[in-house]
């Protein structure tokens, strides 16, 4: 090898010491990236993924963590051994990095304009230049009248064009290397598609190398020429894009590709046989939040519809998909259909009886009937509750159902059930993982045998593999019980392997129904296309 | 299907979920780990010990007076070991006055902490949970009291009613309550959008339910906290007082009213104002320092990432 | 920003008005001047014509209505002790304690900022642990105490400082002293663990990887981020000190407004206490205004709120 690769990590190995021993959070890694080449670093959460590249920035605290053994050469220069002021000064002019969650990753109180020039100015470009150019790359990542946008601040952006500003920011001084730490996975699909499109523009007019850290398979295939798969802090597989995908050799990296939705094609789901009476029907359901009304002003009350006119039945034994991008009113209606917010119109019958219409003792009732998964289960499990506490509050609840001394074993049956142990019911929800809390909350909406199961995005903060898993089990408790399921979900690969109907939301209006195969077959509504475009999972050439 | 869901349950488990430690055995051994809280908790159990025992022990030494000990110096070796501080103009041992003292000035701030604790909190729950009118109406007699300057509220209600121990816990009281009030009701607030809370809205639980179950579980930890904080304070405002000579009167002691007396004999016996200040002080500190421990220790945020970060 | 400025005055004036009726009612439970001013001997009809000339003779309501209707002409009533309009007599001491809290605030921002941004910039290093250790002394002290102390040590063992009075700006350095101590402690850690929050954010990453000089990473993008906890809390002390420094203001003779509503309630000079609280409270109001402003101008926002 005669000329030196752009960057290359070369077995480097690093530890971050804890109260329960030393973490081997990177082992012996190596990897590297050529200029106008891009390299994709995959791996679910604690893989270590992103620490490498963190390392490569000069990111990590040393101490508390100790860098045992490796070099990071950057064209040769291993930066493992430059002085800090060396290193600051390749960040942002050579190589450049961009973050997951880009309103948290710019600063809140400085004009974005003033963020992009920083870079600049740390480099020594006079501030008149600076400010010109920060405009001219705010008009070329896509923001629309950029004079005027530079004076904005990060608050008054959408999460896209957040994103698109990171991306100008650490353009500007046109650097050698861009590494990206999960660039997409805070942003809609529509929007995703969207920004990894820039960045693939960019490199091809600069020839930049490009390092994209992700969990997401997609995005992989999307932009990736090379990938390194991790897992556990190791490199379990390495190479080419397309071989990696279609010929896993590693038996890890098989399990994470056969966890994608559809992988295998997806399944058909039939409802069992829709009874008489639909189980749920919501008509023309309407929610209007009302802002305040000013004072002294002539301006008219400011309001929002965050659910607009929706209508939908969902029969005993089937299975409602309802997907949409953020501020779609999904959720909205999701809390509606729990008796958590009031419509502004419409109404929801649940097996024939208005929910709305209901006295306060009936619908006590009715609750028995219908329970809820939600997306966060670190959230909405009580940090200061046991299992067996928590699975066990819904009989407390509702007294009667079941004798206080039986709750022991109900629990231990429900733990069983849902694919825990038994013994698990002393333990606090901290000492599980993410995937093992979503089971604890199924058990919890188990409890009280329920009929319909509302599961406002419920593996969405999972890993694939185990969001996988917790899918699995949602249909063996739907075959095993005949539970209905209202399933609200941004993943179309999932909804499309999970639901027997679908829902499609789009600025607070349903603006497609139908059975599943019909909405992903033959989409009508330009929206729906769009959504179904931009998650393409599986393009063609791989399918093969 | 069954035996694979299992299969795939137990590999996700693979990950060690360890036993469930003790929450006490946890706190315990995390005092043991910080040298620093350690000593000011022992400082603290010291204190404790005079205040409970010293009165029965000392109360006669405290009140002796002796013509032949007359600002006697501290530090002299051929004195009586009560006299190690020093003595008063009237003879009396610092030491012993300093014991004796603890008591009244640990039991007023201790015990208008516990009161303004158990108003403003239960106030804060209400004004949190309920919202609305009450809730405003509540913040802003909270407002009214702290713009109140802080001493003349004492001095007013001390001047009407008599200056004797339970209206100077009175007083401190209520100028206490608003910032209990403020505090648990930001946590309420928070907390009542929090996601395990709308669970139990959802599974139908009853207010009073949502609120012991699940809310004032989660802020007794900051309340706690909060309490130590204030009772170093409420402390340092109570000596203030007596120093003012409108707290606690003769022959009642306190550690303020010990400095207060002393300040007129700065010149010639510093002793006698500077060792009660000095008692002020560490326990004010180690009250502080305490708090600050307890508030890691008890937090569950915390606590989660001590244990999660070596995952 | 108007509006979010509009919206806490509001608030602040009806805490202000509350006071103002609460202070009323609860200076005239504290007795009669009558008792106090008039000898032991005085005659009904004495007593009678001291009550008249002060107005003590009608129902509480009535001088109450009084007041207010005086309150909307700027007329406070009449200093018992003094025989001169309470306003004068209140407005003789406001500029002393307004001149200690001018001094010492900017000296405890100062310090507080300094000391605590870098304390935060390596938690748990030798700097952390020594400022936090003399910050924690600081917040620990009693004032009184330390000024006792201060005393003995520097006006009566080394005598390079006057023991009491206000003639030189000698006089101004112990109190001044005394007066920062405690506000500096509380506020540097205030600073310190506003500032680590800020440290560890996502932006601060952004800062680094942008290849931005770490004195830059604290001062500019940090400090300004851990400012609001920090304004608050200084303005609570500045209030505190404009409200009457009284310890410091009594132990070394200063003629401040702490001490006179103090004298003022022991002597019942119910006109003085009144003017000396609806005073005070203005300059509170005025500062909570000021610290409003200063939010919107640090956070974008609260600005665009």
């Amino acid at each position: 090898m005669s000329e030196p690769r752009l960057l290359e990590v070369k077995n480097l190995s690093i530890q971050f010491p804890t109260r329960k021993g030393i973490v081997h959070a990177v082992n012996d890694v190596s990897w590297s990236v050529d200029q106008g080449e891009t390299l994709a670093i995959l791996g679910e959460s604690g893989s270590g993924k992103s620490v490498s590249a963190s390392a490569v920035m000069n990111l990590i605290d040393t101490p508390p963590a100790v860098i045992s053994s490796g070099q990071i050469l950057f064209r040769g220069r291993d930066l493992l051994q430059a002085s800090v002021e060396q290193r600051r000064l390749v960040n942002g002019k050579n190589i450049s990095m961009i973050f997951q969650d880009p309103l948290a990753a710019l600063n809140p109180v400085y004009p974005v304009g003033w963020q992009i020039a920083e870079t600049m100015l740390v480099h020594g470009i006079a501030p008149d230049t600076a400010r010109r150019r920060a405009i001219d790359l705010l008009g070329r990542v896509g923001i629309s009248d950029p004079e005027r946008r530079a004076q904005d601040y990060p608050h008054q952006f959408s999460g896209g064009q957040r994103q698109r500003i990171m991306i100008a920011s650490a353009i500007a001084l046109q650097p050698d290397l861009l590494i990206a730490d999960e660039p997409t996975s805070a942003l809609d699909v529509t929007v995703q598609a969207q920004v990894l499109d820039l960045m693939k523009e960019l490199q091809r007019e600069s020839g930049m190398g490009m390092v994209i850290i992700t969990h997401d398979l997609g995005v992989v295939e999307k932009v990736a020429d090379k990938v390194v798969v991790m897992q556990a802090g190791r490199i379990v597989e390495a190479g080419e894009v397309a071989k990696v995908l279609s010929q896993p050799s590693n038996p890890y990296t098989q399990r994470l590709l056969d966890a994608v939705p559809g992988r295998h094609g997806f399944s058909v789901n039939k409802a069992a046989e829709a009874g008489p009476t639909p189980l749920l029907e919501v008509r023309n359901v309407s929610k209007v939040y009302f802002g305040r009304l000013k004072l002294f002003s002539s301006a008219p009350q400011p309001q929002v519809r965050a659910v607009d006119d929706a209508s939908f039945t969902l029969s005993m034994g089937e299975t409602l998909g309802i997907v949409g991008e953020s501020g779609s009113g999904k959720s909205t209606l999701a809390r509606m259909l729990l008796g958590l917010d009031v419509p502004t119109a419409g109404s929801i019958d649940f097996d024939g009886k208005d929910l709305l219409k209901l006295s306060a003792a009936e619908t006590f009732k009715v609750r028995r009937r219908m329970q809820f998964v939600f997306q966060d289960p670190t959230a909405s499990l009580n940090p200061r509750m046991t299992v067996q506490q928590i699975v066990s509050e819904p009989w407390a609840i509702h007294a009667g159902v079941l004798p206080k001394q039986q709750w022991g074993q109900r629990v231990a049956e429900l733990l069983h059930k849902v694919g825990l142990l038994p013994e698990h019911a002393e333990r606090y929800p901290h000492q599980f993982s993410g995937g093992q809390r979503q089971r604890i909350a199924i058990a919890r909406s188990l409890a009280l045998q329920p009929e319909l199961i509302v599961c406002d995005e419920a593996v969405s903060a999972l890993d694939v593999s185990i969001q996988a898993q917790i899918i699995d089990l949602l249909k063996e408790l739907r075959r095993e019980m005949g539970l209905s399921y209202v399933f609200i979900a941004h993943d179309l690969a999932l909804v499309r392997d999970f639901a027997t109907s679908v829902v499609v939301m789009y600025q607070g209006r349903i603006v497609e129904q139908g059975p599943t195969e019909q909405v992903y077959g033959n989409p009508q509504h330009d929206y729906t296309r769009r959504l179904l475009a931009a998650s393409k999972v599986h393009p063609g050439a791989l399918a093969a | 299907m069954r035996s694979s869901i299992h299969a795939s349950g137990t590999a996700e488990m693979a990950r060690p979920a360890q036993a469930a430690p003790s929450a006490f055995r946890d706190i315990a051994s995390s005092l043991a780990r910080d040298k620093v809280a350690l000593v000011s908790a022992a400082f603290l159990v010291v204190v404790m010990i005079c205040v409970v025992v010293g009165p029965t022990l000392l109360a006669d030494q405290a009140r002796a007076m002796n013509l032949m000990q007359r600002n006697a110096a501290p530090f002299s070796l051929d004195r009586p070991w009560l006299y190690i501080l020093g003595a008063d103009a009237l003879g009396r041992s610092v030491l012993a006055r300093i014991i004796v003292a603890s008591q009244n000035t640990m039991l007023i701030a201790g015990t208008a902490v516990l009161t303004s604790l158990v108003i403003g909190g239960a106030l804060g729950l209400v004004a949190g949970f309920k919202g609305g009118a009450i809730g405003a109406i509540l913040l802003r007699l909270a407002d009214a009291i702290m713009s109140f300057p802080s001493l003349l509220l004492a001095v007013i209600v001390l001047f009407v009613f008599e200056p004797g121990v339970a209206n100077v816990i009175l007083v401190l009281a209520i100028s206490r309550v608003p910032i209990f009030l403020r505090t648990v009701r930001a946590e309420v607030l928070e907390l009542k959008e929090r996601l395990f809370v709308t669970s139990a809205r959802a599974m139908g639980a009853s207010t009073p339910r949502i609120l012991f179950r699940h809310v004032a579980p989660m802020v007794l930890p900051t309340v706690i906290n909060l309490a130590a904080l204030e009772m170093a304070f409420v402390m340092l405002v109570e000596s203030g007082l007596s120093f003012l000579g409108i707290g606690i009167q003769p022959p009642e002691i306190t550690w303020g009213l010990m400095v207060s007396d002393g300040r007129n004999y700065i010149g010639s016996a510093w002793w006698v104002a500077f060792w009660p200040g000095l008692a002020i002080m560490l326990v004010t500190m180690s009250l502080n320092l305490f708090s600050n421990w307890l508030r890691v220790a008890t937090d569950p945020v915390e606590r989660w990432r001590l244990q999660t970060s070596a995952e | 920003m108007g509006n979010f400025i509009y919206k806490r005055s509001l608030q602040s004036l009806l805490s202000l008005a509350l006071l103002i009726i609460l202070v009323f009612f609860l200076a005239r439970l504290t007795g009669s001047p009558a008792d106090l001013y008039l000898p032991l001997d005085a005659t009904e009809e004495m007593r009678d014509q001291f009550n008249q000339r002060f107005g003590f003779d009608d129902p509480v309501y009535v001088q109450f209505g009084r007041f207010v209707v005086g309150l909307l002409q700027f007329d406070l009533g009449e200093s018992i002790q003094y025989s001169k309009p309470a306003v004068q007599v209140v407005l003789q001491a406001f500029p002393t304690t307004l001149m200690l809290a001018a001094i010492t605030m900017p000296i405890v921002i100062a310090v507080a900022i300094v000391t605590g941004s870098l304390a935060a910039f390596r938690p748990g290093g030798m700097f952390d642990r020594i400022a936090s250790l003399i910050s924690l002394i600081g917040a620990s002290t009693p004032n009184f105490w330390i000024a006792i102390v201060g005393v003995i040590v520097f006006a009566v063992w080394l005598r390079v400082l006057p023991t009491s009075g206000t003639g030189t700006p000698w006089h101004w350095v112990l109190p001044i002293a005394v007066l920062c101590l405690r506000p500096t402690g509380v506020l540097v850690q205030v600073v310190r663990s506003s500032m680590i929050t800020a440290l560890s954010s996502a932006y601060v990453k952004t800062a680094r990887a942008k290849g931005v000089r770490s004195r830059a990473i604290v001062f500019v993008h940090a400090l300004r981020n851990a400012l609001l906890p920090v304004i608050t809390v200084a303005s609570d002390q500045a209030a505190g000190i404009v409200n009457g420094a009284v310890i410091v203001e009594t132990v070394f003779g200063f003629p401040g407004i702490g001490k006179l509503m103090i004298d003022s309630v022991l002597l019942r000079d119910f006109a003085v206490i009144q003017a000396a609280v609806l005073v005070t409270a203005l300059a509170v109001f005025i500062i909570n205004i000021v610290v409003d402003i200063t939010y919107a101008l640090v956070d974008p926002r609260i600005r665009h709120s």
